[in-house]
């Protein structure tokens, strides 16, 4: 138990530091995106798998030599049977620690759930007066506006994709075609749910380097996932164009419609200069064997510190 | 006039031509007007059925109510254009928060990226 516990500490430092630094700057996400978006999300699960385990473990070490054998000391505790000294202050708080912050991960990831869930609710009240239904288009709207927009709002069954007026002006049909292929991946491929957890996960632990760095990585991967999908279906000039004829026409308007956002502009993300970039300079995609590679080691990560709490005696 | 969705945007339609605040009988006159001109089939409407959506509006915080005489008066609570503005700095803000609630085609751009597209397409 003991070794477990600075094991897992070891790996929980790794994984909140220089493991996301080294990702987040490293060039081959972009061409293994699928892969990429795996690693980020186990860098997650085991992060906060072993944040919680070591405290866990090294709060258990007086009480037994696995968990198991641990968590039925504690329980003796907890009824009374058992004295609190057998356990040590210092363990007590270890324990303390880890409960609470479980308890932040699983408030904090129901609450972003809850906002986010609100929010959609009242954009969707707005766009039920603003909007009308397009004509010839099905769970699409049309909103009376100049700024060139495009973006679906995710809900089950009421999921719809938004265009201006604007962006229907300023598109051919076949740019149109290549945004509402972008926009229907984002759909399909339940891209609101990775946004949802990463978001989360980023105001749990904002001080963390792995979670702003994770979420920024997730919201520019799904950009190039959906960008894929659309360029088995249109060419690669058309999309390029639509990107570059939306996002100049979108920073075009007048002050008083953004109002003082650009105040809150925290991080400008460079999310649209990336996709350029990727799609104007191609990179071959990585060779399935690498990426095949990058999933596996994904696994593994999510796996060690599973079997390190789960299996008994693999160290001390 | 098939869904309550349909109703209460005719309903706030109403609200915003009209500046002062007007009563459910009124506004289920104006509504019987607007239908009768698109499709003379149509059943007359009931007032309650205006009521039932004007007290749906008030709960998302779109219209507001005047007690103050009998029957009660309604208003919409900001102009269409407002509401506008709001949708459209959801759509188009930067907070990181709101990346979750909706997926934009294209996400934050400065000024200077977008002046270097706009070369690039060679637009003005």
């Amino acid at each position: 138990m003991f070794w477990t516990s600075w094991f897992l500490a070891a790996l929980a430092i790794a994984l909140a530091w220089p493991v996301p630094v080294f990702l987040s700057r490293a060039a081959w996400p972009a061409r293994a995106p699928f892969a990429a978006m795996v690693l980020w999300q186990s860098i997650a699960l085991a992060g906060g798998l072993s944040m919680i385990g070591a405290m866990l473990c090294w709060g258990l070490v007086p009480l037994g030599e696995n968990l198991a054998s641990g968590l039925h000391g504690l329980a003796l505790i907890l009824l009374g049977r058992d004295s609190l000294d057998t356990l040590g202050l210092i363990h007590a708080f270890a324990l303390s620690a880890a409960a609470l912050l479980s308890a932040h991960l699983v408030f904090t990831l129901w609450l972003t759930y809850y906002r986010i869930q609100r929010q959609r609710s009242r954009h969707r009240d707005l766009l039920n007066l603003l909007s009308s239904p397009s004509t010839d288009r099905p769970d699409t709207l049309v909103i009376n506006h100049q700024a060139p927009v495009a973006y679906c709002l995710p809900g089950g069954s009421r999921s719809v994709t938004v265009l201006s007026e604007g962006l229907l002006e300023l598109l051919s049909p076949e740019e149109l075609h290549a945004v509402l292929l972008h926009e229907q991946t984002h759909l399909l491929q339940r891209h609101h749910l990775l946004l949802w957890a990463f978001a989360a996960w980023r105001s749990a632990l904002p001080w963390l380097p792995t979670s702003k760095l994770a979420q920024q990585a997730v919201s520019s991967l799904i950009e190039i996932m959906a960008d894929d999908v659309a360029l088995r279906s249109v060419d690669k000039a058309t999309l390029v164009t639509a990107i570059a004829l939306v996002a100049s026409g979108s920073a075009q308007l007048p002050a008083d419609t953004l109002m003082a956002d650009n105040a809150s502009q925290i991080d400008t993300p460079t999310t649209t200069s990336a996709r350029l970039s990727k799609l104007l300079a191609p990179a071959p995609a990585l060779a399935t064997g690498r990426q095949v590679l990058i999933i596996a080691g994904a696994l593994m990560l999510l796996a060690i510190p599973t079997a390190l709490l789960l299996v008994p005696g693999i160290l001390a | 006039m098939a869904t309550l969705g349909d109703l209460e945007r005719a309903v706030m339609d109403l609200l915003w031509e009209h500046q002062e605040a007007i009563t459910a009988n009124i506004l289920r006159d104006l509504l019987s007007q607007r239908t009768t001109d698109d499709n003379a089939e149509s059943r007359p409407l009931a007032v309650t059925t205006v009521l039932t959506v004007l007290s749906r509006l008030e709960k998302k915080g779109l219209v507001e109510r005047e007690r103050a005489s009998r029957p009660h008066r309604y208003r919409a609570v900001t102009s269409r254009e407002e509401h506008t503005a709001e949708l459209m700095l959801e759509v188009l803000g930067s907070a990181p928060d709101r990346e979750a609630v909706l997926a934009r085609f294209i996400g934050t751009v400065s000024p200077g990226e977008a002046q270097t597209l706009r070369t690039l397409l060679g637009r003005p």
